[in-house]
């Protein structure tokens, strides 16, 4: 039908270009990341991956508390992801299915806060944590982070398409209660939402730097500030840096790769919403 | 729409008033016989089913509002009293100065450093990423080969985390052993000391802001643009209109919603940088990380907010300038709105 738009060789030829910008970075750090540091100034570079990647890694945990900073991660992100699953999906059906007073400017409140820099509050946030005690522990990472304003609306968003009124009604006459619905009825069909709401909110845990670097201390980090640690400073040792970078890395790549089509039906879905 | 099954409990129900139902629950369990203790249960039931009906709904939202509420909504608010005071985190003492803080910030020329940082750091990095983006949704709104692929290998760098981002990128951009030097000496151009420069480090943050976020926009288009019927774009193939005239007369119209999305989401990200500049001074020196470089040469806002907050601890001072970045970021959404709702008038075919 559409010739003109199927695929040209020159718009193959430009994607696998960008493509390629895409997956270099990320190559390129594997390259330097099993060679030794000498190997960077020879010219040309390296282009294939060198023998001395796993020396590299046990360098990086001798040198970082890097395997204590995994773990921290591991819990840090395990826990806001099931976190923020679970009281986003409860606050979602809420919304979209539920009627009471102040439900449309509750939802308002939640949509616009999302618009909000969380840089404004970030100086009181710190105080509030020097108050309770918890500078330095991952409850000051964790515990701000158990819910947000985008996962409520996200699943608000689903759930009033997917979840037909019909069903709810239904379990109402059969006489169930709100919580037996929304065991019974609404976390069944609230699952592939929930699910890509997990994965982005993992992957944004993993990866947060900012507040972690605030809050934390350098002995017990997580994985993002233990790897900045590595990377900086007066000596500059790219290898070091570069093989934290794939370690830190790996976990979320897999995921990625093993789940990808889902992450960006995910992201797609939102967006067509959003 | 949830009161008819509501309602029909309630009519059964003999009264709905308290007290009936209080008097009769007692003699619910003796079971005294005949219908009276049927309408009793249901009375009982029919009260505890209102109960959860009304309160349920909030027993819901609680917990998010509550965390939200501590850990969202009172920081943001908290913010302001804390600014209008000379709040240190050292001293015991910490006097209420009204807006001090506020005129010691428009005489800091640091903070108008910082503010044009952002703004040029914004631009390099917003522009082009959104139209390269725009242009690779427009590619890969088609049938295509290894589909799948191409959208993954795009996302990819969206998972890198920020710190993996800037570490490689800071190699690639190093002075003596980077690759992109490497590259630029071959041709012939001489090496470029990328942190030293304002222009220079600026295009290196941007570029890594761009890798970072490019894709992930391009999906979020391509989203977007597959919502527009194809009957629009056959008829303007067999009108002999181009493809880029098409991606310009037909599908931005269309997914003008999502552009202005985009363009908000974008800049309110932009306004907000603070990992590039630390980490890619951090490869100068620690020094260099907090001041953006060794002469505040990339020291975003944040960045700025950061270094007054929690390298000087000057918690007053560092509100003042919160409130004021996000002041700037309300300001530059609202003209960046106007501007993409303007292109309207362009662009109709």
């Amino acid at each position: 039908m559409f010739k003109a738009l199927r695929g040209h060789p020159l718009t193959y030829l430009t994607l696998v270009a960008v493509a390629f910008f895409s997956a270099f970075p990320v190559y390129w750090s594997v390259i330097v990341a099993s060679h030794d540091n000498a190997a960077l100034a020879e010219v040309p570079p390296p282009l294939l991956p060198g023998g001395n990647f796993f020396a590299n890694v046990q360098r990086v945990f001798d040198t970082a508390p890097f395997a204590l900073a995994l773990l921290n991660s591991f819990v840090v992100a395990g826990t806001i992801t099931v976190s923020v699953m679970f009281f986003s999906t409860l606050a979602g059906f809420a919304f979209a299915k539920l009627r009471f007073r102040g439900r449309n400017a509750l939802l308002l409140m939640t949509v616009v806060t999302m618009m909000v820099p969380t840089q404004l509050g970030i100086i009181p946030l710190y105080m509030l944590m020097i108050k309770l005690e918890w500078t330095g522990t991952m409850y000051a990472v964790i515990v701000p982070a158990l819910v947000n304003a985008f996962g409520v609306f996200f699943m608000t968003q689903y759930l009033s398409r997917a979840l037909p009124t019909e069903l709810l009604e239904a379990g109402r006459i059969d006489g169930c209660s709100t919580a037996r619905l929304f065991w019974h009825v609404v976390l069944p069909a609230a699952r592939p939402a929930a699910a890509v709401l997990g994965m982005l909110t993992f992957m944004t845990a993993w990866n947060d730097y900012f507040w972690p670097l605030v809050v934390l201390t350098p002995d017990n980090p997580t994985v993002q500030v233990a790897l900045s640690q590595l990377a900086s400073g007066y000596v500059r040792d790219f290898t070091l840096g570069l093989t934290g970078t794939a370690v830190a890395t790996l976990p979320l790549v897999l995921i990625f790769v093993l789940l990808g089509k889902q992450i960006i039906g995910g992201i797609m879905q939102g967006a067509v919403k959003g | 729409m949830a009161t008819p099954p509501g309602g029909s409990v309630r009519t059964v129900a003999p009264s709905p008033g308290g007290p009936p139902a209080a008097q009769s629950s007692p003699s619910g369990p003796s079971g005294t016989g005949g219908p009276a203790p049927a309408t009793t249960a249901s009375g009982w039931r029919s009260r505890l089913h209102r109960l959860d009906r009304q309160a349920s709904p909030y027993a819901y939202v609680a917990p998010f509002f509550l965390l939200f509420a501590a850990f969202g909504i009172f920081p943001l608010i908290y913010t302001a009293w804390v600014s209008l005071h000379d709040w240190n985190l050292l001293s015991s003492d910490n006097p209420f100065i009204g807006l001090d803080n506020y005129t010691a910030l428009f005489a800091d020329g640091y903070f108008w450093n910082a503010a044009f940082n952002t703004l040029s750091i914004g631009v390099l990095s917003a522009v082009p990423q959104l139209l390269l983006a725009l242009v690779l949704a427009h590619l890969l709104n088609r049938p295509l080969r290894a589909q799948t692929l191409f959208r993954i290998t795009l996302l990819l760098p969206n998972v890198t985390s920020v710190v993996a981002v800037v570490v490689i990128f800071s190699q690639l951009f190093g002075r003596d052993f980077g690759l992109i030097n490497m590259v630029l000496d071959w041709l012939g151009f001489g090496r470029i000391n990328w942190q030293a420069g304002v222009a220079s480090s600026h295009v290196a943050i941007a570029v890594m802001i761009m890798w970072r976020w490019a894709g992930y926009n391009a999906l979020i288009y391509l989203a977007a643009m597959q919502a527009v019927p194809k009957e629009i774009y056959e008829a303007a193939t067999l009108d002999g209109a181009s493809s880029l005239r098409q991606l310009w007369g037909i599908t931005l119209p269309m997914i003008r919603p999502t552009v202005i999305f985009t363009v908000i989401v974008t800049t309110i990200g932009s306004m907000q940088i603070i990992a590039e500049p630390l980490l890619f001074g951090a490869q100068v020196s620690n020094g260099a990380a907090a001041t953006g470089g060794t002469d505040r040469q990339f020291q975003t806002l944040a960045l700025y907010l950061y270094e007054k907050g929690f390298r000087s601890f000057e918690f007053g001072y560092a509100s003042a300038a919160a409130w004021m970045m996000f002041l700037l970021v309300v300001v530059v959404v609202g003209f960046n709105y106007l501007v993409v709702r303007r292109m309207r008038g362009g662009l109709d075919v």
